[in-house]
């Protein structure tokens, strides 16, 4: 164990070593600029046996601003700073690194206090020093008091510089909430050097929120205002207790409520949004599932009633791949979720056409029994997954480059998985509409279902026909399922949550309309979104069977009804 | 041969109603005794059993395939035990004139819908009409609007999921999810004592032979030859100037009725109704026993809830895993390899067809609905031919 760590600073030291030869004289390298002549002594001065100079001295240590200083302060918190007896009895003061025992010896590498690079010897080398040769600097519970906030503003500002825009935000809101008046100078620097507009926002936000706090009172009211113009949700908590505490100046109070109308407003026109949002990519799954119930049923007249069931076959492929992933390729976890997506059509899609070829084709013209033969399907699928992968959910991950999502505007942030699904679903609608259309296969669809008799008659296989569209049908249902493990629970009642409302977009659909499908599917799921949040999902499904049912009053073939004058029996 | 049949209902029926609860009533000790489990075990299933002659009378003889049965069945079963529970009245948990359930969910008044249920009379009446009511308005939208087929079946599984959903919400004052229990007496009579099992026993066994009368009466019927002709080609009973929406309205509420006799008579017996009875899996769980029983029969869609159940008995407590694949594989095996059930196949063989039964034996095998007739019998493909429509 400690060899590799010697390693590792052996190495570490080759690299800094000519600089490290030079350190003495010209510090041209560059990234070895060395502390200045006030640093040094303060530096001392954190090591001295007086508490009130060791104190003093860490406390202008911190207020110098050089990140420099951090590594040293963080090692007083946690007591691992020593004094190094230098030869000519001078003593220099040091980090120590983790302890390696070596006999009954304790060794610990060291490390200078500026900088926390690592000591080396005249071999370039690390230094490795006997504990016992070292001396501790003691540090009281007030000096750990007195630097704490210190550490906080120095990793706020780090942060502040992070490459990753997330974290500059996120830092910067964390100010906001806990940042003092000696905060507010660093946060306008940063803003004056920041260039993404979200950043910006935050940092205006935690600029607001201090002088909020801490402001004299012309400057509580203008922060009050800007606050209000920023629409800063995180700003309604303060707010509030302006507004309600008596003793808030009558001005700020007026300016604090103002603020709060129009936060309020600004949140009810994001929710409106969000929901909006949700609702389209529910329906986006709706879709992926309706689409090919809806082929199927306009060609064969047959209702799948395990539909639900190959969806849940392919959100488990999914979960499969995942755990392949992790077991055989961790370093490439991120695309598992590429693999899963064709992973899960292609499982779906073969149960499909198993299912057809195997038992549905002794049953054409026979819908009802279909019906009932698929439905056991289901039961023994769902029991099958429940004995097999456990009755409770399974766990999916979602990959690094779903989480997250694009910030729109104050408070609307579209998920990267929604986005994802619904792009997901609109690229298979026109993969099915040019499939449907523009291609042969298309063509033998189409004219099986019009008049499966005469199509035979023209050499189109109709029984294969049927088996290509339903394993189609059936794969679409196991990409569905794949999406679903981005935004749901997997479990092995996750078909029957999904095929309710499917079959109510194909009756209301129409059977076999791709429009038809697409604009049902938008309609029942955005419903089902708009009506939860007022009156709870139970109330939004009865709602929406009831609107079903008189929907088809008057339209008893669903939107588009295929024209034709033939009857129905 | 139809005087031998009616001797062997005739002896079916006495062998349920007399001498079951007579073997149950004789002395423990006695070899020949049928333990009281067994005899609430039987009730129950007979219970179902009037259900399933519902269903049959909607599916085997008419052809529509109603996925929401469970719903009526609920609404019998809740009615009667809105009763039971108010009946209950300061015997309860809580020593509250109120449900337990309500003093739980901080309710104080009983709600308005609830006090007509102190009526026996009344309970009764619910008993008929609320599934009745039900029915009918649901059947008078669907029906009207020719929805038929798939479609009907679809309707009525969203039906079922509704109407789950609703009862499972404490806001609707029926118990949630715990549904309504802890009864204690029916019509004054204690109903954990032996005697008022076995009267409910008899009553269960008697509205089952009253309902198959009442079936065997539709179904001998002129109407009930409508309702057969519905089944194997509506449109032609349409152009013949019939009204199927109308026939089916009145078959729908009749096995609405049957559907809640039988809840009704479930409640007191099992001592417990719940949401769970009411939902999409056991709506569905109804159509297998007619389908195993033999649909478009009336025997059998007894002899399927009785055996079917039976089964579920054994297996749930000795299997629990096992049951739902069984019933997947019941549903399965039962469409692709006994499509006439226990029962019809049991006539085939004995080549007692029925005089109305039509040529094709193959009962299932008609078109159901929504079928074109190039559909109902496959065409044979043309496999050497090659599809070259789009390319001449």
């Amino acid at each position: 164990m400690w060899k590799s760590l010697v390693l590792a600073l052996a190495l570490l030291s080759g690299l800094t070593a000519p600089a490290a030869a030079q350190s003495a004289g010209a510090s041209a390298a560059g990234s070895q600029v060395g502390p200045s002549s006030e640093i040094v002594k303060l530096i001392a001065g954190v090591a001295s046996a007086d508490a009130t100079v060791q104190q003093d001295a860490a406390v202008a240590l911190g207020k110098t601003g050089d990140r420099k200083i951090l590594p040293l302060l963080e090692a007083l918190r946690e007591g691992s700073v020593y004094l190094r007896p230098l030869a000519g009895g001078k003593k220099e003061t040091v980090i120590v690194g983790d302890k390696v025992a070596e006999g009954d010896k304790t060794l610990v590498p060291l490390f200078r206090a500026y900088g926390r690079e690592p000591v080396t010897g005249p071999d370039g080398k690390p230094v490795l020093a006997d504990l016992t040769t070292l001396e501790e600097v003691s540090t009281g519970r007030s000096l750990r008091v007195a630097i704490r906030p210190l550490i906080d503003a120095f990793s706020g500002q780090n942060d502040l510089i992070n490459p990753d825009p997330a974290t500059r935000r996120a830092a910067a809101t964390k100010m906001g909430y806990t940042g003092d008046a000696a905060t507010l100078q660093v946060l306008e620097d940063a803003l004056a050097k920041e260039r993404d507009r979200w950043v910006r926002f935050a940092l205006g936000e935690a600029t607001a929120l201090i002088r909020l706090r801490t402001g004299g009172e012309a400057e509580r009211v203008a922060a009050a205002e800007t606050l209000g113009r920023l629409r800063s949700a995180n700003a309604m908590e303060p707010l509030h207790q302006i507004a309600a505490d008596p003793q808030s100046p009558p001005p700020l109070a007026a300016a604090a409520r103002d603020a709060i109308k129009r936060i309020e407003r600004w949140g009810l026109f994001t929710q409106a949004i969000e929901i909006a949002f949700q609702g389209l990519s529910l329906s986006s799954i709706l879709l992926l599932m309706a689409l090919g119930l809806a082929i199927v049923f306009g060609l064969m007249g047959v209702i799948n009633m395990a539909h639900g069931e190959l969806m849940a076959l392919g959100a488990y492929s999914t979960f499969l791949m995942q755990g392949w992933f992790t077991a055989y390729f961790p370093a490439h976890f991120d695309y598992y979720f590429l693999v899963a997506l064709p992973f899960s059509f292609l499982v779906s899609a073969t149960a499909g056409f198993l299912l057809e070829r195997g038992v549905i084709r002794f049953l054409y013209g026979r819908p009802l029994e279909t019906l009932l033969l698929t439905w056991g399907v289901s039961l023994i699928i769902q029991q099958g997954l429940r004995l097999w992968f456990g009755a409770a959910n399974v766990d999916v991950t979602a990959p690094r480059w779903l989480s997250g999502g694009i910030p729109v505007m104050i408070g609307v942030q579209l998920p990267y998985n929604r986005l994802f699904i619904i792009a997901l679903a609109a690229v298979s609608v026109g993969a099915m509409y040019l499939l449907l259309f523009r291609t042969d296969a298309g063509l033998r669809i189409r004219a099986v279902t019009q008049n499966r008799g005469m199509a035979a008659c023209l050499g189109v296989r109709a029984r294969w026909v049927d088996a290509g569209t339903f394993a189609l049908g059936a794969g679409l249902a196991g990409l569905a399922g794949c999406a679903i493990t981005q935004i749901g629970n997997v479990g092995p009642e996750l078909g029957q949550n999904y095929i309710v409302d499917s079959f109510m977009v194909v009756v209301t659909g129409g059977v076999g309309k791709l429009l038809g499908s697409i604009l049902a599917a938008i309609g029942i799921g955005g419903l089902n979104k708009i009506i939860e949040p007022g009156m709870g999902a139970v109330f939004g499904k009865v709602l929406i069977l009831v609107l079903v049912i008189l929907f088809i009053q008057r339209r008893p073939s669903g939107l588009f009804a295929s024209k034709g004058r033939y009857a129905e029996s | 041969m139809r005087s031998l049949e009616s001797w062997g209902l005739l002896g079916a029926a006495l062998l349920l109603v007399v001498v079951l609860p007579t073997l149950n009533a004789l002395p423990p000790g006695s070899p020949l005794r049928v333990s009281d489990f067994t005899l609430n075990l039987f009730g129950k299933f007979l219970a179902y059993a009037i259900l399933a002659l519902g269903i049959d009378l909607i599916w085997g003889y008419t052809g529509v395939l109603s996925l929401g049965h469970g719903v009526f069945f609920g609404l019998g079963a809740y009615a009667m035990g809105m009763h039971l529970m108010l009946e209950i009245g300061t015997r309860s948990v809580y020593g509250n004139v109120l449900p337990d359930f309500m003093v739980w969910n901080q309710v104080t008044e009983l709600p308005l819908f609830w006090k007509p249920f102190y009526s026996v009379p009344f309970t009764l009446l619910a008993i008929l009409v609320v599934p009745a009511l039900f029915a009918f308005v649901f059947g008078y939208l669907t029906f009207r609007s020719r929805i038929r087929g798939v479609y009907f079946s679809i309707i009525t599984q969203a039906l079922a999921l509704s109407t789950w959903l609703m009862f499972n919400r404490n806001a609707m004052n029926l118990g949630g999810t715990n549904g309504l229990s802890g009864f204690k007496s029916i019509f004054g009579f204690i109903l954990n004592s032996a005697a008022t099992q076995r009267g409910l026993y008899v009553a269960t066994a008697l509205c089952l032979c009253g309902a198959f009368l009442l079936c065997r009466y539709i179904t001998r019927s002129p109407a009930g030859r409508v309702l057969i002709a519905i089944r194997d080609s509506e449109n032609r009973v349409l152009f013949s100037g019939y009204s199927p929406a109308a026939f089916k309205l009145f078959v729908f509420v009749v096995s609405a009725v049957l559907a809640g006799v039988a809840g009704a008579l479930y409640a007191p017996q099992v001592g417990i109704i719940t949401p769970a009875k009411i939902g999409v899996l056991p709506s569905i769980e109804m159509i297998i026993w007619v389908a195993v029983g033999g649909r478009g029969t009336l025997l059998g869609p007894v002899v399927g809830a009785i055996g079917v159940n039976w089964l579920q008995s054994i297996l749930t407590t000795s299997y629990p895993d096992l049951w739902l694949l069984v019933l997947g594989g019941l549903f399965v095996a039962v469409v692709l390899f006994v499509p006439d059930g226990i029962v019809g196949t049991a006539q085939k063989l004995l080549g007692q067809t029925r005089r109305f039964k039509p040529a094709d034996a193959r009962l299932g095998g008609r078109p159901d609905e929504g079928q074109r007739p190039e559909e109902a019998t496959p065409p044979s493909e043309v496999p050497h031919v090659q599809a070259r429509v789009n390319k001449t």
